[in-house]
């Protein structure tokens, strides 16, 4: 029965076309915009992510965002690293700046400043440039590919180019694999005391303390300890992850934009699917008709609808996850795109999606066909 | 005894719009004959072999087929009922235009939950004795109209049906086809079977031949039959 159902549809091939790609189109909109939205919200936290080694973050109070820090004073290094389970502290300065190059490009940058010594905090993963100490050079930054070619469009990453940083000489020296960050694409690494230079403003600008809890103790533990002999917030690298993240939730209009498409993606996809099977079925009612008067049962024709639903959803939902896969693929080697990945979670999540845009459909017109009085096949 | 009808009303609509199609009708159906039901239109003849079918339930009146009474059915048996024992004829064939001929005619067993190979085999064989031996792959719309109710003819034929129900079998068929898709009926259908037993409602005077026994109906009732109907 099922095979006559498949049958049916392979029958009205525009319509079983129409079908699939109704539901692909719903997939891959859904897959991509869902999927960016979560990339988005990592990109809220690179900069946590990417200092792996800080086991704890510590901040001004008032901080709850890792991309709107408040300066701390000076002196709150040496307060921190004097707190019983911290193995070691360093400095970490963040702010955004305008960089240009010498041929006049302009740009807006992150530059994080780096413990002079330990370079706490820079991505692990060195793409040109030997090691850590090309950033002791005079005036040496590193930045981050993607960044590099905002800069410079269209040309192969050197080393050795010059950029003007609030009237200061910098000159790149590495470049490391960093996340694009929320508020900027393009990221500078240097050691703290440069960074400074590179920026505005007097004393007491230390933005964040990175921790490291000692052997043994638990980073919620040594956290707690710091805050409470400071007075300052001090929060896990995993908590203060989820904070930022949360920040972009509560206080920008992605979450309600993104919402927004999905919730339209599966409304054009009921429409689409809908209406395409309730046409589907509305043409061959005569058919099903008959079918009653022979004596098929209704749970019988329901096997052979839901038949068709499946072939739909599955080849529908296939063609729509290969393209957002295709996507994210050929569009991760693109900067803007840099870091947005098709989730598993999301692919299963839009696949249950996708069965129930399909199911609704098919039982808003099946209905059509379990009510379909019999004796109708003997009308005109 | 086929069928056996007494005293049926059925009425369509409500309030000042309804319509009484059916005044305490009382119809039968002999095994081992060709039954037409003639009258002029409008007097209730689709309406009383949809009832007889078990498709239409009526508003008062008792329909036994072969010894069955339908009111005793739920929905899903009348539905099984109808697979095991009766098979349909349409003016319009209402084939599935997706489906050859052989799975056309094979539907019934399908439904029935037969094997798909099994299904084909008896539908090729019924096709074959149909005259459409060849023609067992070809779509619906490749097919003539006397063709397509040859196949229609042998979906209602397959599963071997003690009783077959047809409504103007020949209304959408030229002469020739109509008379042909008769003889057919009738050797297939009752096949010398006195268990069997075919309704066919017609205006068609070009087929009355084929009639063992005509039943003449006039606004929602059954006025005389010839010969008349032998009680047993
Ligand atoms: N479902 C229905 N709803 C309302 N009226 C109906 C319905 N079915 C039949 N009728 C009415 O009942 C009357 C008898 O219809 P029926 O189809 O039984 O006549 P018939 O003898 O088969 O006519 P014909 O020879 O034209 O096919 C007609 O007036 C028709 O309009
Ligand atoms: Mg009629």
């Amino acid at each position: 029965m099922m095979r006559l159902g498949l049958k049916m549809l392979f029958g009205d091939p525009i319509k079983c076309l129409g079908l699939v790609l109704g539901v692909a189109l719903c997939t891959l909109l859904i897959c991509q915009q869902v999927s960016i939205f979560f990339g988005l919200l990592g990109r809220a936290s690179s900069v946590v992510n990417d200092a792996a080694e800080a086991d704890v973050w510590v901040m001004d109070p008032a901080v709850n965002t890792v991309d709107v820090p408040f300066p701390l004073r000076d002196t709150a290094l040496a307060r921190v690293r004097g707190v019983d389970g911290v193995a070691w502290a360093v400095p970490l300065f963040k702010q955004n700046t305008q960089v240009k190059t010498r041929r006049g490009t302009l740009e807006n940058g992150l530059i994080v400043g780096l413990d002079d010594v330990s370079l706490v905090g820079v991505p692990d993963t060195f793409i040109m440039g030997t090691s850590v100490h090309d950033l002791r050079r005079t005036d040496a930054i590193a930045v981050n590919p993607a960044g590099f070619r905002l800069l410079y469009p269209g040309e192969d990453l050197e080393l050795g180019r010059e950029l003007e940083i609030n009237d200061r000489r910098a000159v790149i020296a590495a470049f490391v694999e960093a996340s694009p960050a929320f508020s900027a694409n393009l990221l500078i690494y240097t050691p703290y005391a440069r960074a400074l230079t590179y920026t505005n403003g007097g004393r007491n600008r230390l933005s964040f303390v990175l921790v490291k809890a000692a052997d043994g103790q638990a980073p919620e533990a040594v956290a707690a300890a710091v805050a409470e002999q400071t007075g300052l917030k001090a929060v896990t690298r995993a908590a203060f992850r989820g904070e930022s993240i949360a920040y972009v939730l509560a206080n920008t209009g992605i979450p309600a934009s993104f919402g927004t498409v999905v919730f339209l993606g599966v409304l054009i996809g009921i429409a689409i699917v809908g209406l395409t099977f309730n046409q589907f079925i509305m043409e061959s009612i005569k058919q099903y008709a008959a079918l009653k008067a022979i004596g098929v049962r209704n749970g019988r024709l329901l096997l052979m609808t839901l038949g068709q639903s499946a072939f739909v959803t599955v080849v529908g939902y296939g063609l729509g996850l290969l393209a957002a896969a295709a996507f994210f693929r050929f569009g991760s080697q693109s900067d803007a795109l840099k870091g947005f990945y098709l989730l598993p979670q999301v692919a299963v999540a839009v696949f249950v999606l996708a069965c129930a845009i399909v199911l609704v459909s098919t039982l808003v017109s099946m209905r059509k066909v379990l009510t379909v009085d019999p004796a109708a096949v003997f009308r005109g | 005894m086929a069928v056996r009808c007494a005293g049926i009303e059925k009425g369509f609509g409500r309030g000042p719009a309804r319509v009484q199609v059916l005044r305490g009708t009382d119809f039968s159906v002999p095994t081992g004959q060709m039954t037409f039901l003639v009258g002029p239109s409008g007097c209730g003849k689709t309406t009383l072999i949809s009832v007889v079918g078990g498709i239409l339930s009526p508003d008062a009146g008792a329909v036994e087929v072969f010894g069955q009474d339908l009111a005793a059915l739920s929905r899903g048996r009348l539905a099984d009922f109808r697979l095991q024992n009766l098979g349909f004829i349409f003016q319009q064939f209402n084939l599935l235009p997706a489906l050859s001929a052989v799975e056309n005619a094979a539907v019934p067993l399908i439904a029935r939950g037969e094997s798909a190979a099994r299904a084909h085999a008896a539908a090729a064989e019924a096709l074959g004795e149909l005259g459409l031996g060849d023609h067992g792959h070809k779509m619906p719309q490749q097919l003539s109209g006397g063709q397509q109710q040859r196949v229609a003819i042998a979906r209602a034929l397959v599963h071997q049906p003690r009783l077959v129900i047809c409504d103007e079998p020949t209304a959408s068929l030229d002469a020739e086809s109509g008379q042909n898709v008769m003889a057919l009926l009738r050797d297939v259908a009752l096949a010398g079977d006195t268990q069997r037993a075919v309704v066919v409602v017609t205006h068609d005077n070009r087929i009355f031949d084929f009639a063992d026994r005509m039943v003449e109906m006039s606004d929602g009732r059954v006025v005389g039959a010839s010969p008349a109907a032998a009680e047993p």
